[in-house]
């Protein structure tokens, strides 16, 4: 009689739903999982080495390309981190910025995370419904740093510089006409703060539009409830972090628990599941969008009120003016000091944690001194998260697969840092 | 037209071969306006998510795209067929083949219009049935001999899924064929002529969704496409074919996909039946009677719908699991059949309308 064995099957790291280069090694007896093994180190870049070698100020580039669909807030993890090694508070305005941006990132990660994550059980619509909002809030990422993506827009001490007053507009070319670009251009008529009302007057709209194709249909219920269930202890134990700690019911947030910024001043809610499966991290991840929606709302209100400074005024760690540089020798000298040889932080060691988009996002780094760190190490949330896949992948099938790894919302610029 | 070409061949021909050459142009009057549906109909899928999608679809080749399936379709003639080099080469490559042949064959007992049908045979359902059975062999095959462990997945969950489905589908049949008295597709057609109300959709709803659905099933489209579910296991059983290898698969998936829009389209809603039937002042009008008269542009619109829901669910839903499908097929489809099945008998043996 031949011996039955289970079989193993290579998934990844080239495979459509490895949300990037996710090697997982499946031992399957026939659908079901009998283990999960997940192989990571496939997109380690050395980040905390580079950042070794570099003044501080030259690492928040590298932070942007961690989690590289939640940017500004992995700057804001580094930038949090140096600011309490120094001892500096940014101004005001900065805080709100930061915190604005915060939650107009933590909605393009869900925005992505929602896309792929419906892409993976199936529904395909989904994707491209998500980055057609995307393209709205990539476009406030330019219009306030001039990248779409990494932005490199946080410093210690504030932030690069102010919201702008004007929109970049849309022009007529070849494959757009004139009356086309009129309409793209409809609502960019005013500041970045306008366009960013109008946004968050057409969100919750289209948050609906993805709840009426997705929260009440029976396949997605069918694909998603019960499926990978990790209770509250089990949570805490596992390290999880965010919304997928949130979702297995333990309220913990770090915006609430130990706010930085300016979320002390903000008016939100911490959604919470019930059940610890899939379908209710679904439910956290949907409601915080709404949530970050309300917040930048009040962000707005508070900026379009207060304008100020966005950077201190503190030679040592902000880059004189451009203004000061043309006339003044000195500024000009102080300028060259702090591109190239950058600040020295006072020796000893920080540790300052965000909640990032995916759980809490930390950089911990011990000074001796010098202008560039002597130890950084990244608290990534999406670690934690993987190395539960094979615990709550076990017993499943194998699209389940796809859906769990889809609910951790993985991205592994973070976890192979 | 067929008697003038019998006439014009009669001349210079033995008997037998007038015969096969009929059959050989009627074949290819219906196989080339097939393959050209099924070029246009991966367009119009493209279009038609593309549009639900709030994106554009395919529009740089020819007039709004409209040349993009020949583009395609040359693309893929000039790829090289990659065969795996631990696979079975004669299956590997007899097994497109065999996914095809069903598909088209299949087409030989559909009536166009009345009487336009290349063999009018008594038993067409059960032919039917026998063929679309037959294609999941070459999918089978595909995944067995492509030597891949994603292949081989996609062919258990496909072999699985056919015969689950397949019984319901054979079941909405019976209740067509008790309703029509007949297993021919043309004496089914004629048995719903009367006017909208006396087609079979309305007495048999219950079976015409079941039918429908199945067919989706069968045809492993979205929400039921596991076998090539692409977050899954890739691109399933032909996930190591290249080329024309790979477009012969996809030929006979759409071909499919037309085979089930037709033949719900004349189970259920009349097939070439006006739905205009009986309003004379319509049908009977000179210029307009044409469109509002029985004909084949009746099947080609119904048949579109039912295309038009393909992509539809394509573009909506997320997909089942391969244990929710066959749980689905067992515990609701065939039921619900089953059900139906028993009370129209009934009203037949007690005389009941509409089976007097």
């Amino acid at each position: 009689m031949p011996e039955i064995r289970n079989f193993t099957l290579n998934f990844g790291p080239a495979h459509p739903a490895a949300h990037g280069v996710l090697r997982l090694v499946l031992e399957m007896d026939g659908e079901t999982i009998v283990r999960a093994d997940p192989h990571i180190g496939l997109l380690h870049r050395g980040t905390e080495k580079l950042a070794e070698s570099k003044p501080y100020n030259q690492s928040i580039g590298y932070m942007d390309r961690l989690d590289y669909v939640s940017m500004m807030c992995n700057e804001h993890g580094y930038v949090l981190a140096i600011e309490k090694l120094l001892g500096i508070t940014p101004p005001e305005r900065a805080l709100y910025i930061r915190t604005m941006f915060d939650e107009i990132t933590r909605i393009l990660n869900h925005l992505l995370w929602i896309g792929a994550h419906a892409l993976d059980v199936g529904a395909m619509t989904m994707f491209l419904y998500a980055f057609r909002e995307r393209e709205d809030l990539m476009d406030a990422y330019e219009a306030v740093s001039g990248a779409r993506l990494h932005a490199t827009y946080y410093r210690p001490g504030g932030v690069y510089r102010d919201l702008p007053d004007v929109m970049p507009q849309f022009l007529p070319n070849r494959f757009r006409t004139e009356a086309e670009a009129k309409r793209l251009n409809a609502n960019r008529g005013g500041s970045l703060l306008d366009f960013l009302e109008d946004f968050t007057n057409r969100f919750p709209g289209y948050v609906d539009e993805y709840e009426t194709l997705l929260t009440d249909n029976r396949i997605w219920k069918q694909r998603l409830v019960g499926i990978g269930v990790v209770s509250p202890e089990r949570a805490l134990q596992l390290g999880f972090s965010g919304a997928m700690l949130r979702g297995s019911g333990v309220e913990w947030d770090l915006r609430k628990k130990q706010p930085y910024a300016a979320y002390d001043k903000m008016d939100f809610d911490i959604p919470v599941g019930v059940q610890g499966d899939s379908y209710d991290r679904y439910l956290v991840r949907v409601e915080e969008m709404r949530q970050s929606n309300r917040i930048i709302q009040q962000c707005i209100q508070w900026l379009r009120v207060n304008p100020g400074a966005v950077m201190l005024e503190d030679s040592k760690v902000a880059p004189p003016k451009r203004g000061e540089m043309k006339q003044d020798m000195e500024a000009l000298i102080q300028h060259f000091k702090l591109m190239t040889e950058g600040y020295c932080l006072p020796e000893g060691e920080a540790y300052a944690a965000v909640e990032h988009p995916k759980g809490e996002f930390g950089c911990y780094i011990v000074s001796d001194g010098a202008n560039k760190p002597y130890r950084l190490k990244v608290r990534a949330p999406g670690f934690a998260h993987l190395s539960a896949l094979d615990e709550m992948t076990k017993g499943h099938m194998l699209a389940d697969v796809v859906a769990i790894i889809g609910t951790q919302d993985i991205v592994f610029g973070e976890v192979d840092r | 037209m067929m008697e003038i070409l019998a006439n014009f061949f009669g001349a210079f021909l033995p008997v037998w071969m007038v015969t096969l050459l009929l059959i050989l142009i009627k074949v290819v009057a219906i196989v080339l306006p097939l393959i050209l549906l099924v070029a246009y109909a991966t367009y119009a899928e493209r279009k038609i998510i593309g549009f639900m999608q709030v994106r554009v679809g395919p529009n740089r080749v020819g007039f709004k795209g409209l040349l993009q399936p020949f583009a395609d379709m040359f693309k893929l003639i000039f790829k090289e067929i990659v065969v795996p080099a631990k696979s079975n080469r004669f299956l590997f490559l007899i097994a497109p083949l065999l996914a095809m042949g069903p598909a088209f064959a299949a087409w030989a007992v559909i009536p166009f219009s009345d009487g336009m049908v290349l063999a009018d045979v008594n038993a067409g359902l059960l032919f039917l049935l026998a063929l679309t059975s037959l294609g999941i062999y070459g999918v089978i095959i595909a995944g067995w001999a492509s030597n891949s462990k994603y292949a081989q997945l996609s062919a258990m969950r496909l072999g699985a899924q056919m015969v689950s489905y397949e019984i319901a589908m054979g079941f909405a049949l019976v209740g067509v064929l008790m309703a029509s008295g007949s297993l021919n597709l043309g004496d089914i057609v004629r048995a719903q002529s009367g006017s909208v109300f006396s087609w079979f959709v309305w007495p048999l709803f219950g079976l015409f969704v079941v039918y429908f659905i199945s067919g989706v099933a069968e045809t492993n489209r979205a929400p039921f496409d596991v076998a090539e579910g692409e977050s899954e296991i890739v691109a399933g059983f032909h996930v190591e074919y290249s080329g024309m290898a790979f477009s012969i698969f996809f030929l006979a998936e759409y071909a499919n996909m037309w085979l089930i829009a037709a033949l719900t389209s004349l189970l259920f809603l009349g097939g070439w039946l006006s739905p205009f039937q009986g309003l004379t002042f319509l049908t009977d009008t000179p210029v307009i009677g044409l469109f509002f008269g029985d004909g084949i542009h009746w099947l080609l619109l119904k048949a579109s719908f039912f295309m038009l829901l393909f992509f539809w669910f394509r573009a909506t839903f997320p997909r089942y699991r391969y244990d929710q499908i066959m749980r689905l097929g067992w515990k609701i489809l065939i039921p619900v059949t089953l059900v139906w099945i028993f009370a129209e008998g009934l009203a037949i043996a007690l005389g009941w309308k509409p089976w007097l």
